[in-house]
């Protein structure tokens, strides 16, 4: 998966914790992760160490497969820095094939024809340090 | 009614929406005036004080307002519907015989200069904020899922703005005082789709005060005082990925608050709904249990909102969407309008006859990410 379909969109810098930083260093090499609970075999999003329905700790990262489709989705035409100038772009909830549904973008240059339900897959678009990597996602 | 219940004495809406020349904390001083004035107390007579707002502003507004000898305080804050909480918290304290009259303020100058920071900031921001969003657009994702699910309509969502204006323009303080029609709330500009301009509410400086009283303290004074009789509190989130954005917290709130009051649906007379967006009402409306789920947007076509003949007349001081929503937070001025109804006060045009039964919902947060809801029942007979 590349950069491809970045457009103008901003990636700006994360702040991994001890609990989120192989996500974002998974996502520098273009991989998407979520978190399964071995316990309740639960997939979530975000991620965290503890299991948010059974506080179980003893979860996992699992490589989720990238592909999912659209829950919600809405074009942002006026919005502050950093994404003023990114206007217009579309914020969605991806429904991923683990299940979660995950808050991110989607990017297009034909935002309207956007759709519900719609099959999308991951992209993933360095940050400004360079040190790690944003999952978005784009239409098939 | 009982008597044991706490009672909201007095309410005061600041007239301002827009404060250039004073301090956040000015307008929290006015307010604190306003209402104690209304209620006919003092301020020697608060023990209970009660604001929300940045960590450590209910100490400052403590120091800054001379208040002496409390003994409860509360700096609960869970967004716009902090003060609809405050009502019932503080009638707990009250129930408990923690204090007696209760003070609770609320001010902001957003549309002047934001002096309030945005939202904190926590575990979940590098995974929402990364992406870009905001408030509009986290309402316009519930907006288009519950059109998808419900084959809710822009035309729908725009009767709930009509509504308002057609109460707005009975009151002079409010910042929008002409009528809309649904033409002219589709035709507005996308700020995020499927949300237009006139879809969202105002940004404006202001606030509000209410006092909440023992019932000893409101049977001596010398003013209609309203009971509250049911509360009710619900937070709804994320649900780690599950999360469903077609309904609101407003689902265990409002039940909660329903049979703390003893009460069904067809007592309510009056209802004032917190209305960030036009979503947040249809949708809340259907949570309350008015309609049935994903039937919000039929519910409120044909004048079910208007004061005073609708079927439940909702926010006629022209709520959040065209009357004022200081410091982005709508929950106080929910209260107050409720409390002018059951008093008789509001405005002529609008005055629902013989209100004996008024309901007050604030929502706090997002409906696209993690928010609180919380609903109030309140009665104007004693």
């Amino acid at each position: 998966m590349s950069d491809a379909g970045a457009g103008d969109l901003p990636s700006p810098d994360v702040s991994p914790t001890p609990e989120t930083e192989k996500y974002w260093a998974a996502a520098a090499e273009g991989r998407l992760l979520v978190m399964r609970c071995a316990d309740c075999d639960r997939f979530y999003h975000p991620p965290r160490a503890r299991c948010p329905d059974c506080l179980s700790e003893n979860t996992e990262w699992t490589e989720a497969s990238g592909e999912g489709e659209i829950y919600a989705h809405s074009v942002t035409r006026q919005m502050g820095p950093p994404y003023h100038e990114a206007t217009p772009y579309v914020v969605a909830y991806v429904e991923l094939e683990e299940g979660p549904r995950m808050l991110t973008n989607v990017v297009t240059d034909d935002p309207e024809a956007l759709s519900v339900g719609q099959s999308v897959e991951a992209v993933f678009h360095e940050t400004e340090d360079g040190e790690y990597a944003i999952p978005r996602f784009r239409p098939v | 009614m009982a008597d044991h219940t706490a009672a909201i004495a007095g309410v005061y809406e600041h007239p301002t929406r827009e404060a250039p020349d004073k301090s956040t904390a000015q307008l929290h001083g006015d307010v604190a005036v306003g209402a104690l004035e209304d209620a006919g107390l003092e301020k020697g007579d608060v023990d209970g004080y009660f604001t929300a707002g940045r960590p450590g502003r209910v100490m400052s507004m403590v120091d800054y307002l001379g208040l002496q000898d409390l003994e409860y305080v509360d700096s609960t804050d869970v967004g716009g519907t902090s003060y609809v909480s405050h009502v019932g918290h503080a009638a707990a304290a009250i129930a408990e015989g923690k204090c007696e009259v209760a003070l609770i303020t609320m001010a902001g100058r957003p549309r002047s200069r934001s002096g309030d920071g945005g939202p904190p900031s926590g575990p979940q921001a590098d995974f929402e904020e990364t992406y870009g969003i905001g408030t509009v657009n986290m309402y316009a994702l519930a907006a288009r899922r519950h059109m998808h699910e419900h084959g809710t309509t822009a035309e729908q969502l725009a009767e709930v703005r009509v509504a308002a204006s057609e109460h707005a323009q009975y009151n002079e303080d409010a910042m929008f005082q002409d009528p809309v029609t649904v033409e002219d709330v589709v035709e507005s500009r996308l700020v995020s789709d499927p949300l237009h301009l006139l879809d969202c509410c105002v940004v404006s400086d202001g606030g509000g005060a209410v006092v909440v009283v023992s019932p000893e303290v409101a049977d001596d004074l010398d003013r209609d005082c309203v009971s509250v009789l049911g509360h009710g509190e619900a937070v709804k989130h994320h649900d780690a990925g599950d999360i469903d954005l077609t309904y609101t917290g407003a689902v265990e709130s409002g039940p909660r608050a329903f049979e703390e009051a003893g009460i069904t649906h067809d007592d309510v007379d009056y209802a004032s709904i917190y209305d960030s967006f036009t979503i947040t009402v249809v949708e809340t409306l259907e949570d309350l249990g008015f309609c049935e789920k994903g039937e919000g947007g039929e519910f409120v076509e044909g004048g079910t909102l208007k004061a005073p003949d609708g079927e439940l007349p909702f926010n006629t001081d022209g709520g959040g969407l065209c009357n004022n929503h200081p410091a982005n937070r709508g929950g106080m001025p929910k209260i107050i309008e409720t409390v002018r109804q059951l008093r008789g006060e509001a405005n002529e045009e609008v005055q629902v006859p013989d209100a004996e039964i008024g309901l007050s919902h604030g929502t706090g947060g997002s409906l696209g990410t993690r928010m609180t809801s919380t609903t109030l029942v309140l009665g104007g007979d004693r």
